[in-house]
C-alpha cells in the first residue's frame, strides 16, 4: 500500500474498531437512528471541518472558524428578529459576508506575508467581537421558514432520520471531495502543502490559491453558522467556542498531516465519525462524564501524532535505501 | 566555423549590472539546435547572471536575445517557458508530495467541466516518460523515486513545457555516478531531437564527455567559445581561471611517508548496520583519503569516529591511552574536528555573521558559561579570514551570503580555530569553483606539515591522490583496501571500487 494512504487506512480500522466494541456493548448503537443523530449533530462540526481540512493541507491554520460560527448564528437572528427579510437572503448576505472574511485574511496572509496563525487569531477575536457588538444576549429565532426546513428529513430503513443538515454535511464532504482530488484548484492546495517556493516556480498562482482557501474556509464556517442556527435556533454569541480545536482534531485524526500536504477529506470524515461515536458511547453509558470525550480524542491525536512520524521515518528510510541500492 | 543554418539562440553584446558590480559586460553567445552547449566559469563569472537574464528572472540592460532570429524579452520564468526555454536546476525543483503525474501536469491537468481527467493525466504522464526510457508508476509520490529519476522527470517537464531550449543548471551535482549516465543518456537524445542544451556544471568530466561546445565566462566577461573536441582540458582551465594551475593535475609527490608517530588508532571500530569494524591509524602530519561511491560508507566512516552515529564495537586509543568516543562533544574534546559533506545543513549557520560561525566550535568547546571576549573573536574571526583568504567584506556578514567555497573555507576555520590535532573532511571542495579547489587543497597540504592529522572523503580521485599519504578504499559499507605510497593513483582507486564485491587481498 502507498504510504499517503496508511494514515487514513488506520482512521477507518480505528474507527470500525471502535463501532465494533460500541456494538458489542450495546447492539443497539448500530442502527440508522444512531447514524443519523451522528450526522445530524455533528453536521456544523463536520461542514467547518472540511474547510480546515483545505487550510492545514495547505500548510496554514485557521483559528477564526469557531467565532464566524458565532457571528453567524447571531447576525441570522438579529437581522431575523428585527427585519422581515426571508431567511434565504439571510442566509446569502451571511454567507458573502464570512466569504468576504476569510478572503481578506486570505490576502493578508498571503500579500503581507504574514503567519496565518496570527492573522486569523486576530479574525478570531474579530469575528467574535463583532458578534458580540450584534448582540450579548441569546436571541431566539422563530421563523417558519425553520419550522419546514426542520421538518425536512429522510426515513432511512430501520427508522433512522437523515435530517436537513445531515444531508448537507455529506454533499460539503462529497464536494470537498471532488475539489481536492479532482480539481486544478485541489492539486494546487496539495503543492503549497508541499513547499510554497517550489509551487511558485512550477507555475502555482500561489496568491490566488491562499486567498481561495482561506475563502473557502470562511465560506464553509460561514455554512457551518447557519446549520448551527438551524441546530439550535438561537443565536448567541458565545456560542462555539473551542470548535476550531475540535475541526483541527477531526483533521488531524482524519489523517491529515498538520505541516501540509498529505491528507484526504474523506479521512476528516470519518475524524468526525470517531468523535461523534465517543459521545454517543458516553450517551448510551449515562454514567459516564462528557470530559471522556475530551480525553480520548487527546489520546487519539496523540496516537495519530506517533503514527505519522512514525510514517515519515519508514518512508524516509525507504529513500535511503533506495540510494544505498543504487549507491553500491 | 559558423554553420549556415540560423543559431537557435544567439545573445549578443549582453550586459548586466548590479549596485557597485558589472555582472555581465557585452557577453555574446550562440546555441544551435541540437547540441549541448557547456557554460564554464568560477564562481561569480556571470553563468548564472546569463541564465538568469535568459530564463526572465533578470532584466538586462542592454543586448539583444534572439530565438530563431526573433527578438524576445522574457520578463519571467513563465514567459520564457512560453518562448521555449525551461531549466532545471540542481535542487529537483517539483513538489515531493504530489505523484509523479500530478508533478508533470500540475497547472495544465487535463479538465473536462473544471474537473480534472486523472485517468487521462496518467497515461499521459506514463506515455511522456516512456520516451525518456522510465517506465514507473506515475501514481506514486514523487519522493518514492530516487533523486536521478526525480531529476529526469524534472528534465521531461521542463521539456514538455519549453521544448525548445533546455537549461541544466548543475544537474548532475548531487548523482552518483551510475545516475549520471542515466541523466547523459536523456540529454544525448533531446540533443538527437534537436533541442539546444545548455550544461552548467563544475566536473570538467562531464564537459568533455557530453558537450559540443564550451563557453568560458571570466569576470562578466566572454573568454571564448571553444569546439569540445578541439580543446585540451588544461587549456580549458587555464581560460577559466585566466592563468596557469599547477596544482589542477598534480601528480601524487612520489612515495611521501609520513614520518610522525602514531596520533589516533582505531581497532574493530564499527557500528551495525552503518559501517562494518575497521582498523584505522593516523599519524601526526599524515592525510588519509577515504574513496568509495556515494552510500559505500566513506561518510558513515567519519560519522561513526566523530560519534554523530555511536560506535557499537572496537575501541579508540589516542597517543596509546584509551578514548571515549560516543559522541560529538566527548570528540571535540579529544581534540577532532568534522567538516561534513552538506555544508548548506549540517555545517554553516547561514544567518550569522562570518566572526560567529568561525568561533562557534571554539566557544561550543569553552561552554557557554564562559564567552569568548568579543575582542578575542574578533581576533580569532582575522586571523582565519586573513590566513585563509575568506573572501568577504566584511567580518560581520552573515555566512549564507558568501560563495560556496569561502563557506566552505569558514567552516574549516570554524575546527582550525579549535586547533584540532584531529580533522575530518567530508568532501572538503564539492560545490566549489575550481580555483577554491586548489586553495582547498593547498591548505590541506599546509595542515599536514603543521602535524595535524586529516582524514580526507573525497569523489574527486585526482585530489585524493594530490595530497593522501595513505587512500583507504570503502565498498558495501566495508573498508576494502588500502593503497600506500605509489600504489596512490587514480586507476588503482578506481578498480579498487569497482572490484568484485569477493573478498580480495588488494593489499
Amino acid at each position: 500500500m502507498k504510504s499517503r494512504y496508511l494514515p487514513l487506512a488506520a482512521t477507518i480500522l480505528i474507527f470500525v474498531l471502535a463501532y465494533a466494541l460500541c456494538y458489542a456493548q450495546f447492539p443497539s448503537m448500530l442502527s440508522t437512528r444512531v447514524i443519523g443523530n451522528l450526522l445530524t449533530d455533528n453536521a456544523f462540526l463536520g461542514i467547518v471541518a472540511v474547510g480546515m481540512t483545505f487550510v492545514i493541507l495547505s500548510g496554514g491554520i485557521d483559528l477564526s472558524v469557531g467565532s464566524v460560527i458565532a457571528f453567524t448564528s447571531v447576525f441570522i437572528a438579529v437581522v431575523l428578529a428585527n427585519t422581515g427579510l426571508h431567511p434565504l437572503i439571510v442566509f446569502a448576505v451571511a454567507l458573502l459576508i464570512t466569504t468576504a472574511f476569510g478572503a481578506a485574511m486570505g490576502a493578508a496572509i498571503h500579500y503581507l506575508e504574514m503567519p496565518p496563525f496570527i492573522v486569523t487569531l486576530a479574525g478570531m477575536f474579530l469575528a467574535r467581537g463583532m458578534a458580540f457588538v450584534l448582540s450579548i444576549d441569546s436571541i431566539p429565532v422563530m421563523h417558519p421558514f425553520y419550522d419546514t426546513l426542520q421538518s425536512f428529513y429522510w426515513r432511512m430503513p430501520g427508522g433512522g432520520r437523515l435530517t436537513l443538515i445531515g444531508g448537507l454535511l455529506l454533499l460539503v464532504f462529497a464536494i470537498g471531495i471532488l475539489i481536492a482530488h479532482r480539481t486544478r484548484f485541489g492539486a494546487n492546495v496539495y503543492a503549497l502543502g508541499g513547499d510554497a517556493a517550489t509551487a511558485r516556480l512550477m507555475g502555482v498562482s500561489v496568491g490566488r490559491t491562499t486567498v481561495g482557501i482561506y475563502a473557502l474556509s470562511g465560506l464553509l464556517a460561514g455554512l457551518s453558522g447557519i446549520v448551527f442556527s438551524l441546530y439550535t435556533t438561537a443565536g448567541y454569541s458565545l456560542s462555539a467556542v473551542g470548535v476550531e480545536l475540535d475541526a483541527i482534531a477531526a483533521v488531524v485524526i482524519g489523517g491529515t498531516l498538520l505541516t501540509g500536504g498529505s491528507g484526504f477529506v474523506a479521512g476528516t470524515f470519518v475524524g468526525i465519525l470517531i468523535m461523534g461515536l465517543i459521545q454517543t458511547y458516553i450517551i448510551f453509558d449515562g454514567t459516564l462524564s462528557s470530559w471522556w470525550t475530551k480525553i480520548v480524542v487527546g489520546v487519539l491525536l496523540f496516537v495519530f501524532i506517533f503514527l505519522q512520524k512514525g510514517i515519515l521515518w519508514l518512508s524516509a528510510r525507504k529513500t535511503a535505501a533506495l540510494h544505498h541500492a543504487h549507491g553500491s | 566555423m559558423e554553420k549556415p543554418q540560423e543559431p537557435l539562440l544567439s545573445v549578443a553584446s549582453l550586459t548586466k549590472s548590479f549596485p557597485g558590480a558589472l555582472a555581465l559586460d557585452g557577453v555574446d553567445f550562440t546555441l544551435r539546435a541540437g547540441e549541448v552547449h557547456a557554460l564554464l566559469g568560477e564562481n561569480g563569472a556571470g553563468k548564472s547572471t546569463l541564465i538568469k537574464c535568459l530564463t526572465g528572472a533578470y532584466r538586462r540592460d542592454s543586448g539583444d536575445i534572439r530565438l530563431s532570429g526573433n527578438l524576445v524579452d522574457p520578463r519571467d520564468t513563465f514567459e520564457a517557458q512560453a518562448l521555449g526555454i525551461g531549466t532545471v536546476y540542481q535542487e529537483v525543483n517539483l513538489l515531493p508530495n504530489l505523484t509523479v503525474a500530478q508533478n508533470l501536469y500540475l497547472g495544465r491537468q487535463p479538465t473536462r467541466f473544471g474537473m480534472v481527467g486523472t485517468r487521462r493525466m496518467n497515461a499521459g504522464a506514463q506515455a511522456l516518460l516512456s520516451r525518456y526510457g522510465l517506465d514507473i508508476d506515475v501514481t506514486r509520490e514523487l519522493s518514492s523515486y530516487s533523486v536521478a529519476v526525480q531529476q529526469i522527470i524534472a528534465i521531461a517537464r521542463a521539456v514538455d513545457l519549453s521544448g525548445k531550449i533546455l537549461i541544466l543548471d548543475e544537474p548532475t551535482a548531487s548523482l552518483d555516478a551510475q545516475e549520471v549516465r542515466m541523466v547523459f543518456d536523456i540529454v544525448r537524445a533531446l540533443r538527437e531531437r534537436g533541442l539546444g542544451i545548455i550544461f552548467i556544471t563544475h566536473f570538467l568530466n562531464q564537459v568533455f564527455e557530453i558537450s559540443d561546445r564550451i563557453t568560458v565566462l571570466r569576470n562578466g566577461r566572454l573568454v571564448g567559445t571553444r569546439d569540445a573536441a578541439d580543446i585540451e582540458r588544461i587549456d580549458l582551465v587555464t581560460m577559466m581561471l585566466g592563468h596557469e594551475l599547477s596544482q589542477e593535475t598534480v601528480a601524487h609527490k612520489a612515495a611521501r611517508k609520513s614520518e610522525g608517530e602514531v596520533a589516533y588508532c582505531f581497532r574493530d571500530f564499527g557500528r551495525a548496520g552503518t559501517i562494518e569494524p575497521f582498523n584505522l591509524e593516523i599519524r601526526r602530519g599524515e592525510a588519509v583519503g577515504v574513496a568509495g561511491l556515494l552510500g559505500s560508507g566513506r561518510t558513515e566512516t567519519a560519522e561513526v569516529i566523530f560519534g554523530v552515529r555511536p560506535h557499537d564495537s572496537g575501541n579508540a586509543e589516542k597517543d596509546g591511552s584509551q578514548l571515549e568516543l560516543n559522541g560529538p562533544r566527548k570528540a571535540i574534546a579529544a581534540g577532532l574536528g568534522f567538516c561534513p559533506e552538506d555544508r548548506k545543513t549540517d555545517g554553516i549557520v547561514g544567518d550569522l555573521s562570518v566572526r560567529e560561525n568561525i568561533v562557534l566550535a571554539l566557544q561550543a568547546r569553552r561552554g557557554w558559561s564562559r564567552p569568548l571576549p568579543r575582542q578575542e573573536q574578533i581576533e580569532i574571526a582575522d586571523r582565519f579570514i586573513d590566513a585563509l583568504d575568506i573572501r568577504t567584506t566584511d567580518r560581520e556578514k552573515p555566512l549564507r551570503l558568501l560563495s560556496g567555497g569561502n563557506q566552505q573555507k569558514a567552516i574549516l576555520a570554524r575546527w582550525l580555530a579549535t586547533n584540532p590535532e584531529f580533522l575530518i573532511l567530508d568532501e572538503p571542495t564539492r560545490g566549489i569553483d575550481v580555483g577554491a579547489h586548489a586553495e582547498i587543497i593547498r591548505l590541506i597540504e599546509r595542515l599536514c606539515e603543521d602535524g595535524v592529522s586529516l582524514l580526507v572523503i573525497s569523489s574527486e580521485l585526482e585530489e585524493l591522490v594530490a595530497y593522501s599519504h595513505r587512500v583507504i578504499v570503502v565498498r558495501d559499507r566495508q573498508h576494502v583496501s588500502e593503497l600506500t605510497g605509489e600504489e596512490i593513483n587514480t586507476d588503482n582507486i578506481v578498480r579498487a571500487i569497482a572490484a568484485d564485491s569477493q573478498p580480495e587481498q588488494a593489499r
